[in-house]
C-alpha cells in the first residue's frame, strides 16, 4: 500500500461536514422555484393542477421507499394515502366551528400520524414476508380496507365521501386558504419537508441497509441485520409520507372519497413510480408531476385515457426500465463531455416517426371507440381536427399504414440513435 | 501460531446433525476448533461442507446436536444473532449487494458493529468510524481504487476479494470462508491466499477449500468430511499420511 497505488484513486468519501451551499443549495433553488411557479403558471387551472403534483410528488416518493429504496413491490399504497386523508377530514371536522386554536397547515401532521399508526399495523403483519408473498399480503390489505369502507358508511361517507371545508379554521396571519393559490403554498411547503425528509433518510445507515436489502436480503442478515425489521421501518415510515400526502389531499379537494384508498389508486401510484423511474431519488418526482400531467390533459381530450396509459406504461417498463429518471440520467456523461449535440439530432429524428405511430394507433383505438361504444354519435368523428366517417375503410387503412410505417422507420431511427450514442460515449474514452 | 489455548474453544460443534426429509446430510459431527486456528474442511463434493457451515452460520436449523461460540449456545438462532455475536462469514457463489458501491458494500457491513444499527437520523456520510474501517477494509483487500464502482461489475476474482472483505468488516473474530478460491487462476488464488493469511490473523479461521495445495499452505488442522461425517481430523502432515483419508478421498486428487 504506497504512495504510489493511491495516485490511481479517485477521491475518496469525506466525512467533514460539507459547505453549506453544498448541503442546502439543491433546496434553496427547489423552495425559490416552487415559490415562483405560480407567477409563471398563474391560470386557475395550472394552480389546481400544480397543488395535485405537489400531494402526487409525496405519494409517489413514500411508494418508492419501498419499491426503489427496499425492493418491496406493495399493491396497497393508497391504503394510507387514503386514511390519512380521511383523518384528517374527520379531525378537521371536530374541529370546525369550535373554538380550538389548531391553524389549517398543521392539519397534515394527523395524516402522517395516521399513515405511521396503519403502516405500523398493515406493516406488523406484511413484512413477516417478502417478495411476491409480501405483495399479496398487500393486495389483501388494499382489498379489507377498501371493503371496510362500504362496511362503516359512516365513517368513511358512503359513495359521496366525506367533505370538509379548509376556511372554517382559526385564521393565522390573515390566511384563509379560500382562495387555490393559498392551498398552493401550503402543499409547497409541506412538499418541500416531505421530500428533503424523505431524502434524508436514504443518506442515513438504515436508509443504506434498505438498499442492501434490496439488493440481496440473504446477505444482510449475515452483516448482522434483521431484514424483517428494515422492511418494517421502511413500511411504517411510508405510510406516514403517504399519510401527509393524503392530508393534504383532502385539504386540496375538501373532500375524501373511499376510492382514494383503492386498488386503482395504488395501481396509480405504481405506474407513476415506475414511469418516473425508481432507481432515482428524483425519478418519482418527475414521475408524479408528468402522469398528473398526462391524467388530466388525457382525460380532457379522450374518454379512453386509461388505455394510453397502460401501453405508456408497458412501453417504458419494455423499453426503459429505468423510467424516465432513467433516460435523462443515460444523457449526463454526454453532457459532461458536450457531446449532446452530436447526438440530440438523432433522437428527434427517431421521435417524429413515434409519433406517427402514435397517432397511427391512437386513431385505431379512437375509431373503435367511437364505433363500438358511442354508437349514439353515429359514425361521423373528428381526429386532429379532421372530420371523416369511421365506417369507411380510407381512414382505416390511413391510420394501419401510419403506425406501420412510423414504428418501421422509429425502429430504424432508434437504432441509429443508439449507435451514435455509443459512438458518443466512445469518443469520451479516447484520451 | 502461538499455543494460546483457552479451554474454550472458539467453535465446538456437539452431535450436529441435518437431515432434508428422510435424507441424513451431516450425521453427527463432532469437532472442536480453538481460538486462532486456521482450520480447512475438505471432503468429496455432496459430503456435506457447504450444508456444515449452514448450520453453523444460522442459515440452516440443525435437526440435532448443538453449536457453540466461544462457549455460548448458538443453535438454531437467527443468522443475523450470530453475526453480531462476532461470527462472519462469505459464501460459495458470489454474495454481495451488485448495485451497491464497493464503497457502500463494505460500509454497511461495519455499520451494526459500529453501533450504527437501524439509526435513521444521522448522515451516514459523516459517520467517520465507518469511513475509517471502510477504508481501511478496503485497502486490506486491495480495492480502493475501485470504492466507486458497483459491486456487480467487477472482475470475478475482485468480487470474491470483497466477498472477504464484507466477512472481516464487522471485525467478527471468527471467519467462516466457503471456497474462497473458486473458480480462480493460479496467479489469483495465489493473491487470495496471502489475503487470507492476513485477515485470519488474530482471528479463527474455518474454511472450505478444494485446493489441496491452498489447504496444505494454510491450515493449522484439516478436517476430512465424507458422507456428512468427520473420518479424521488432525495436522496437514499426518491427514496426508492417513490411510483411511487416501482411501476415502485424498488418492486420486493428491499427486
Amino acid at each position: 500500500m504506497s504512495q504510489k497505488t493511491d495516485m490511481k484513486i479517485p477521491a475518496l468519501p469525506s466525512d467533514k461536514r460539507s459547505s453549506f451551499l453544498a448541503r442546502f443549495g439543491i433546496w434553496i433553488v427547489a423552495a425559490i422555484v416552487l415559490a415562483g411557479l405560480p407567477y409563471v403558471f398563474s391560470s386557475g387551472l395550472a394552480v389546481s393542477t400544480m397543488c395535485m403534483m405537489g400531494t402526487m410528488i409525496i405519494f409517489a416518493l413514500s411508494y418508492n421507499m419501498l419499491l426503489g429504496q427496499t425492493g418491496l413491490l406493495s399493491f396497497g399504497h393508497a391504503v394510507f394515502f387514503g386514511l390519512g386523508g380521511f383523518l384528517t377530514a374527520w379531525a378537521m371536522n371536530a374541529v370546525a366551528g369550535t373554538s380550538s386554536p389548531v391553524p389549517l397547515f398543521l392539519f397534515p401532521i394527523m395524516g402522517g400520524f395516521t399513515g405511521l399508526v396503519f403502516g405500523i399495523i398493515f406493516g406488523a403483519v406484511s413484512t413477516k414476508r417478502s417478495g411476491t408473498a409480501f405483495a399479496m399480503i398487500t393486495l389483501g390489505i388494499a382489498e379489507l380496507v377498501s371493503s371496510s369502507a362500504l362496511i362503516l358508511r359512516h365513517f368513511f361517507g358512503g359513495e359521496e365521501g366525506i367533505t370538509l371545508d379548509r376556511t372554517d379554521m382559526v385564521q393565522v396571519l390573515g390566511l384563509s386558504f379560500g382562495p387555490q393559490i393559498q392551498v398552493y403554498y401550503l402543499i409547497a411547503v409541506w412538499c418541500l419537508i416531505s421530500v428533503a425528509a424523505m431524502y434524508a433518510i436514504t443518506c442515513t445507515p438504515f436508509g443504506r441497509i434498505c438498499n442492501a436489502v434490496r439488493d440481496n436480503p440473504e446477505r444482510v442478515r449475515f452483516i448482522g441485520y434483521n431484514t424483517q425489521t428494515v422492511r418494517f421501518m421502511a413500511f411504517s415510515l411510508s405510510g406516514l409520507f403517504a399519510g401527509i400526502g393524503g392530508g393534504l389531499a383532502a385539504i386540496n379537494f375538501e373532500i375524501m372519497n373511499s376510492a382514494q384508498m383503492g386498488v386503482g389508486e395504488s395501481g396509480a401510484v405504481i405506474l407513476m413510480t415506475y414511469i418516473g423511474g425508481i432507481g432515482n431519488f428524483a425519478g418519482p418526482i418527475i414521475g408524479a408531476i408528468v402522469v398528473t400531467y398526462l391524467q388530466l390533459m388525457l382525460s380532457d381530450v379522450t374518454d379512453v385515457w386509461q388505455l394510453y396509459f397502460g401501453l405508456l406504461f408497458i412501453g417504458m417498463v419494455m423499453y426503459a426500465p429505468r423510467g424516465l429518471a432513467g433516460l435523462l440520467a443515460l444523457q449526463q456523461p454526454l453532457l459532461q463531455t458536450r457531446q449532446l449535440h452530436h447526438v440530440a439530432p438523432y433522437y428527434i429524428l427517431a421521435l417524429l416517426p413515434g409519433l406517427v405511430a402514435i397517432s397511427g394507433l391512437s386513431m385505431v383505438i379512437e375509431m373503435t371507440y367511437q364505433l363500438a361504444v358511442k354508437t349514439a354519435a353515429g359514425p361521423a368523428m373528428v381526429f386532429f381536427y379532421i372530420p371523416f366517417n369511421a365506417n369507411s375503410p380510407l381512414p382505416w387503412i390511413i391510420a394501419v399504414i401510419l403506425f406501420a410505417v412510423g414504428t418501421w422507420l422509429f425502429l430504424r431511427a432508434a437504432r441509429l440513435a443508439g449507435d451514435a450514442y455509443s459512438q458518443a460515449l466512445a469518443w469520451r474514452k479516447l484520451p | 501460531m502461538t499455543q494460546t489455548k483457552t479451554p474454550v474453544p472458539a467453535l465446538r460443534l456437539s452431535g450436529l446433525e441435518k437431515s432434508f426429509g428422510p435424507m441424513k446430510i451431516i450425521r453427527g459431527i463432532d469437532l472442536d476448533i480453538p481460538a486462532g486456528e486456521r482450520h480447512a474442511v475438505i471432503g468429496p463434493n455432496g459430503a456435506g461442507k457447504s450444508t456444515l457451515f449452514h448450520l453453523i452460520s444460522g442459515h440452516y436449523q440443525p435437526s440435532g446436536g448443538s453449536v457453540r461460540l466461544h462457549g455460548d449456545d448458538i443453535t438454531g438462532i437467527p443468522p443475523q444473532l450470530i453475526a453480531r455475536r462476532g461470527l462472519s462469514r462469505s459464501f460459495q457463489v458470489t454474495n454481495l449487494f451488485p448495485q451497491l458501491t464497493v464503497w457502500e458494500n463494505v460500509r454497511c457491513a461495519t455499520l451494526w458493529a459500529l453501533g450504527h444499527k437501524y439509526s435513521f437520523w444521522r448522515n451516514v456520510e459523516r459517520l467517520a468510524d465507518a469511513r475509517q474501517r471502510t477504508e481501511e477494509i478496503l485497502r486490506e483487500i486491495n480495492l480502493i481504487e475501485r470504492w466507486n464502482m458497483p459491486a456487480g461489475v467487477l472482475a470475478y476474482a475482485e468480487q470474491r476479494a470483497l466477498e472477504i472483505g464484507l466477512a472481516i468488516a464487522s471485525n467478527a473474530n471468527t471467519l467462516l470462508l466457503d471456497e474462497p478460491m473458486a473458480g480462480m487462476s493460479h496467479g489469483e488464488t495465489e493473491h487470495m491466499v496471502e489475503l487470507i493469511r492476513k485477515v485470519s490473523e488474530n482471528r479463527t479461521l474455518l474454511m472450505i477449500e478444494h485446493d489441496m495445495g491452498v489447504v496444505f499452505d494454510l491450515a493449522d488442522r484439516i478436517s476430512v468430511l465424507v458422507y456428512g461425517e468427520v473420518i479424521a481430523s488432525d495436522t496437514p502432515e499426518r491427514i496426508k499420511a492417513n490411510a483411511s483419508v487416501q482411501q476415502a478421498y485424498l488418492g486420486t486428487e493428491v499427486a
